[in-house]
């Protein structure tokens, strides 16, 4: 809102209505455009197991008012459930375990709409799948039956539905994000001050003559006036007359730009009363962040140089105003400016207007862009506010799952197997170095012994009587078969053999805070994958509640 | 280990998969620390103490009940708000007004059958260190510094060499936005919250020249309208940060400003964050940090697995913007620390100022933060904020310089705030040349 309101009705009428009230401290962070995402999602959990992280993760979900949900849970509610899910009762012993949840977790948030299943109409998870308006985000718990996966495997695919493993065992678990193909990003949310892209080596016209204007009697301006430069103008005086006595040529290296920062900082007056000017040290401190050159970062590279050849990708607006962007790059050697300036002592006149030629130029840059894309086929369609918000996060913007979707620059896709093998590989020649470059041990091992039980004990009857024997494939030899299968020869490793222990120690059963801890951040996952805003898992991580540690790792 | 048995709670079957992992030991277990049969029984006649039942509180509470503990106290003074539903899970719109501790202890003893959870709808600093003397283990989930920064000395000074039951181990959570923290501290073993101090630096505060003649950004004329608009027409009798009334007088004067300077993006939502001082808060970053504060305080109570705090790695930081990214680490504890230290902390300081100039220095110093320092120097009361007659009698002190009042370069100061009253921060001047 930028308009200013100057009405004399009761004040009162400018407040936040209710919603906004209940929702304000989130909304501080994804704004109205994100919680309208988070209202229009459909979940799905896929339950199982214990059954614990698929309820904390639903929880931390419909707090924030998530559109609606559904539970897919065949299991009912144990004795032993009670000791480790919050959001079951001794008043659910023995019902549908999907039914006790749903309630006791829509009770969080009366704006979310919840249903359980198998019930009296729809028995099999297939006709769930099959009967149910789309899913935003498909979301299951290890262990899962091997055909309900490839079930929901292929709903994914045919639907383009992110799917989010979870595994949740004793002090250990995982989760895992399948997105169907390449995830843009456009409001990741960087640091503020990582922001701050001022363009003092490619000053444009209208930014040149306010400058100069400033300070083209710098030494006889009075106190008052030179003590309230922004530091902008008070940089490009300088890099102006750096160019006059070395050829041309601006600063470049660290030592001149240390040099310059010398002379600014010798630029100050002292013989005033405060002995020096805050705005000339601001100036010598920004001096190594801002006097640098237009560079074209990582992220976006990689999306300029993704082959987007899908047909859904094609059209989409992200993929256009990319082109749009890239077209703008190689013409004009930079990105579109984003136009923020940050905060500096200067007078409240001054600063507007310094503001305001950084704002214009950015409103040039992105009509440019604008132009471009709607005379691409299909750009007539593409919103305004999107470009702008493009504009904005140029330098910002990420591709998820560049290489999982699409066609990717590589051409040939890896097999899932395959990246593990190598993912493995690299791991363990990496812990042979960790002691020396002070960086922790790999979490591999964790994910290795996991998944070899990700399968097992899913007859949800032995859940009553588990066994402190680990039948089932749930003893350490077991699981170190299973492990030698998918990568052969990581059984042997000891940090594996320990993992193996470590999961058997826990026979399938979940700890609560191990639970709480893991559905926390498959909630901040799942919003952002819904809100499109800041940067998702790419795309396993695992967590070690031993150790207090977390590792992200492509798998 | 795989054909140990699991030896069961007094409620065998509901607690299953905890007794799995509390009572047989895993590979990384210490076979000396573990008791395996006895640790059922011993965690249910511990007692553990929850400060904050707000967003991380109401998760502590939920999450010490299904880790085994009965005996659960809780401190809280504030109300609910209609802004803690989107995360403080144990409330609803009907418990809008009521106390946080009530509320959230009496659901929790629902839901979870078997725990105690004791209410204390008050202060931290209503009690004194016979109270905090009861409890085995404390878990802080709070926002505030101040109350963190009391807590820590508080236990800190509860230590007795001698008595084993007097070392508390303290573990802190905090979250803001995607991001949040836990940490572990064996106080005056371990690097403590005032070690720490420093990673948690205050904002800068804008120069009140900036507000009262060259506002440049939305926020300088909130605060004008805060700090200067509302001292000179006193609208109402006292500044109420909750009402909406009051907010909304901010927001207007706040409008009225900068349409005079014409700056852009003075909300209603701002304003109120600016004057507030509000932390974004979701309940999935609440729901992490709580869970890594219990899941170790799990660890600390049962020995069934190694913990943070002892005697590597006792900090942990999260961060879910980018990706997830946890930092785990051991923040070492200073020799200097004034809570649970011994040594002097240096203190550079120009021989040209005025005890005043030193007095506020300590607010926006990051490694002090004391909002109303009194100060001593040798047996000698330089400066005293209260009481009343003592502040008249040390008053005209402040107008001298530091040199003035004979202090020379090397020479120890205390001193001491009243938010934390037992503790005599020392500091050793060192005059910048």
């Amino acid at each position: 809102m930028t308009e200013i309101i100057m009405s004399q009705t009761p004040p009162i009428l400018h407040g936040p209505s209710e919603k906004e009230r209940k929702y304000d401290r989130q909304l501080r962070l994804w704004a109205a455009s994100g919680q309208a995402a988070l209202e229009s999602a459909n979940i799905l959990l896929v339950n199982s197991g214990a059954g614990t992280v698929g309820a904390e993760t639903l929880k931390n979900l419909v707090l924030p008012g998530i559109g609606r949900f559904a539970i897919y849970d065949e299991a009912q509610v144990s004795e032993a459930d009670l000791g480790v899910n919050f959001f079951l009762d001794d008043g659910g012993l023995g019902r549908a375990r999907a039914q006790s949840l749903t309630e006791l977790i829509l009770e969080l948030n009366p704006d979310v709409q919840g249903t359980w299943y198998p019930n009296e109409g729809v028995k099999t998870l297939d006709s769930l799948l099959a009967g149910s308006p789309v899913f935003t985000v498909i979301m299951y718990t290890h262990p899962i039956r091997p055909e309900q996966l490839s079930q929901l495997e292929a709903y994914g695919q045919q639907h383009k539905t992110p799917l989010v493993a979870i595994h949740s065992a004793g002090f250990y678990s995982y989760f895992q994000i399948n997105l169907p193909g390449a995830f843009p990003i456009v409001d990741t949310h960087p640091d503020e001050t990582a922001m701050t892209d001022l363009r003092l080596l490619t000053p444009w016209p209208e930014l040149v003559a306010f400058a100069e204007e400033l300070t083209k009697d710098i030494d006889g301006l009075d106190n008052y006036e030179h003590g309230h430069l922004p530091y902008v103008v008070i940089l490009l005086h300088y890099l102006k007359q750096w160019k006059v006595a070395h050829d041309g040529k601006y600063p470049t290296t660290f030592k001149e730009k240390t040099e310059l920062r010398k002379i600014v900082q010798g630029a100050a007056r002292t013989n005033n009363p405060e002995g020096g000017e805050e705005n000339f040290e601001e100036a010598a401190a920004a001096v190594v962040k801002t006097v640098v050159r237009p560079s074209l970062p990582s992220g976006l590279k990689e999306v300029f140089e993704y082959e987007h050849t899908d047909p859904v990708e094609q059209k989409s607006g992200f993929w256009l105003i990319a082109d749009a962007v890239k077209e703008f790059y190689e013409k004009h050697q930079c990105l579109p400016l984003p136009g923020n300036l940050p905060d500096m002592k200067a007078q409240s006149k001054v600063y507007i207007q310094l503001q305001g030629i950084y704002k214009a130029k950015a409103r040039k840059d992105a009509a440019e862009i604008l132009q471009i894309v709607q005379a691409a086929p299909g750009g007539e369609h593409v919103d305004p506010a999107e470009v702008d918000l493009f504009c904005k996060n140029a330098a910002f913007v990420k591709l998820i799952n560049a290489t999982g979707g699409g066609a990717s620059g590589s051409g040939v896709k890896i097999s899932r197997a395959d990246r593990l093998k190598s993912a493995a590989d690299q791991e363990f020649a990496n812990d042979e170095t960790a002691a020396l470059s002070l960086s922790p041990l790999s979490l591999l091992p964790i994910y290795l012994a996991l998944q070899a039980t990700a399968h097992v004990d899913v007859d949800v009857d032995h859940r009553h009587q588990p066994s402190s024997t680990g039948t089932g494939g749930l003893d350490a030899d077991s699981i170190l078969a299973a492990v030698a299968q998918q990568v052969p020869g990581a059984e042997k490793h000891e940090r594996v053999v320990q993992a193996a222990r470590e999961v058997a120690r826990a026979a399938g059963g979940e700890l609560h805070n191990v639970a709480a801890l893991t559905g926390g951040m498959v909630a901040q996952e799942t919003i952002k994958i819904v809100t499109k805003q800041y940067i998702p898992v790419d795309n396993t991580c695992v967590y070690d509640g031993i150790g207090g540690r977390c590792q992200v790792l492509r798998l | 280990m795989a054909s140990a048995e699991v030896y069961p709670a007094s409620e065998p079957a509901r607690w299953t998969y905890l007794d799995r992992i509390r009572t047989r030991p895993g590979p990384f277990t210490n076979p000396d620390m573990f008791s395996g049969e006895a640790v059922a029984a011993a965690m249910e006649t511990m007692k553990i103490l929850v400060i904050g039942a707000g967003g991380l509180g109401c998760e502590l509470l939920k999450n010490l009940a299904l880790s085994g503990f009965k005996d659960i106290h809780v401190i809280d003074m504030d109300t609910i708000d209609i802004s803690n539903l989107n995360r403080q899970f144990l409330f609803r719109q009907a418990d809008v007004g009521k106390s946080k501790a009530d509320v959230a202890a009496r659901f929790v003893e629902k839901r979870v059958k078997g725990v105690k959870i004791t209410p204390h709808n008050c202060r931290i600093q209503d009690f004194d260190e016979d109270f905090y003397m009861q409890f085995q283990l404390v878990v802080c989930g709070l926002d505030s510094i101040e109350a963190r920064r009391w807590i820590n000395a508080t236990l800190v000074n509860m230590v007795d060499e001698d008595v084993e039951d007097s070392y508390k181990p303290l573990i802190d959570g905090g979250t803001e936005g995607f991001k949040g923290q836990a940490r572990v501290i064996f106080p005056t073993v371990t690097s403590c919250i005032e070690c720490q101090l420093d990673m948690h630096a205050p904002r800068a505060a804008v120069p009140l020249c900036t507000l009262a003649s060259i506002p440049r950004q939305p926020e300088h004329c909130i605060e004008w309208a805060h700090v200067i608009a509302w001292d000179q027409e006193k609208p109402f009798p006292q500044l109420d940060k909750d009402d909406p009334e009051h907010i909304t007088w901010l927001y207007q004067k706040a409008l009225l400003r900068a349409r005079e300077f014409n700056i852009p993006g003075v909300t209603y939502s701002l304003t109120q964050g600016v004057v507030k001082n509000i932390i974004p808060a979701i309940a999935a970053t609440n729901s992490v940090i709580a869970a890594a504060c219990c899941n170790e305080a799990l660890k600390i109570a049962s020995n069934c697995a190694p913990f943070l705090g002892l005697p590597e790695e006792n900090y942990m930081m999260y961060s879910g913007n980018d990706s997830v990214y946890t930092y785990t680490f051991k923040h070492e504890k200073k020799d200097d620390c004034p809570v649970c230290g011994q040594l002097a902390r240096d203190l550079p300081v120009e021989a040209s100022w005025t005890l005043s100039e030193l007095v506020d220095s300590f607010a926006a110093r990051p490694e002090a933060q004391l909002k109303k320092p009194s100060v001593r120097a040798e047996g000698k009361t330089l400066y005293m904020q209260s009481p009343p007659s003592l502040e008249a009698q040390t008053r005209p002190n402040l107008d001298k310089t530091l040199v003035e009042l004979g202090l020379e370069d090397g020479q120890e100061i205390g001193v001491t705030d009243p938010a934390f009253a037992t503790v005599v921060f020392k500091f050793r001047l060192r005059f910048k040349q």
